[in-house]
């Protein structure tokens, strides 16, 4: 008998225990935070003229991410790369790696072509201007 | 878990992955003030642990780390520069980090060094001369 057998099923499981690793699937550690699909986490809120949105994205530089905007849907992508080591042991691994997708619904409709985005100490900031027809308009009333 | 870096942190992680931890004040009375248990990479290397921790919203002058003892602890202060007036939804909590290891291995700590980008902290811990391994010769006769 050969000292090494080809075993395709073993083979097929390393190779899903690798994407579940990838796509934060599966029991990657003590909660991944890219386990679930509502990574990255975001803070919302507005004023008169804007919507704001935060992410804490540590690690990531802007030429990392996608931010799209369609309508009042807001799409972030993006991929974070583990550090490299040829050797060496690692103790504790309770950061996440690996792409992710995340895609929300904003109320109202954004002017998608003024939206400005800003990286600082790791938090995204996003101003998301809101479009023409959603702003509140202020009705006069006349008297007669 | 390794006996080479211990944590003795034990917090409930909520939904947008960062732990909290509730600050209790002299008095022992719970305080508003909440602060967040930052997630750690730990390797070890023949010459050197490298601590890598998500920090966002740190910057690098209000970041505190002190090596004293054999325990390290590392406290990033965030600017709670929100205005809750109007938010829609929030799902995350921003506040302080703090976080404690205790380090088993013999450190040179004349020499750690630290760097902050992006919100990700990497700590080099360089091992002292006497823990770091050696090779044996063995003679033969």
């Amino acid at each position: 008998m050969l000292a090494t057998r080809w075993e395709p099923w073993t083979e097929m499981n390393r190779l899903s225990r690798e994407m579940d690793r990838l796509f934060g699937r599966g029991t990657v550690g003590m909660g991944s935070p890219f386990a679930g699909g509502s990574y990255p986490a975001l803070n919302l809120w507005e004023d008169d003229d804007n919507l704001y949105a935060d992410a804490e994205l540590p690690g990531f530089s802007l030429d990392d991410l996608q931010i799209y905007v369609t309508g009042n849907q807001l799409t972030i992508k993006g991929e974070r790369r583990a550090p490299e080591h040829d050797d060496g042991t690692w103790h504790r691994q309770e950061r996440g790696y690996g792409k992710f997708s995340r895609m929300i619904e904003v109320p109202g409709d954004i002017d998608g072509d003024n939206v400005s985005a800003e990286f600082k100490n790791g938090v995204l900031h996003m101003r998301l201007p809101k479009s023409e027809s959603v702003k509140p308009r202020r009705i006069e009333v006349k008297a007669n | 878990m390794s006996t080479t870096m211990t944590t003795t942190d034990h917090n409930k992680t909520n939904g947008s992955g960062k732990a909290e931890v509730s600050v209790r004040n002299g008095n022992g009375e719970q305080t508003y003030q909440t602060t967040f248990s930052p997630r750690f990479d730990i390797w070890e290397g023949d010459e050197e642990l490298i601590l890598y921790g998500d920090l966002p919203g740190v910057d690098p002058e209000s970041l505190d780390i002190e090596f004293e003892n054999r325990h390290l602890t590392i406290h990033g202060k965030v600017c709670h520069c929100y205005d809750d007036n109007r938010m829609l939804f929030s799902e995350y909590g921003v506040g302080d980090f703090h976080r404690t290891f205790t380090v088993g291995e013999a450190i040179d700590s004349e020499r750690i060094n630290a760097e902050l980008h992006d919100g990700v902290l990497t700590l080099h811990l360089p091992k002292s001369e006497d823990a770091k391994p050696r090779q044996i010769k063995v003679k033969a006769n």
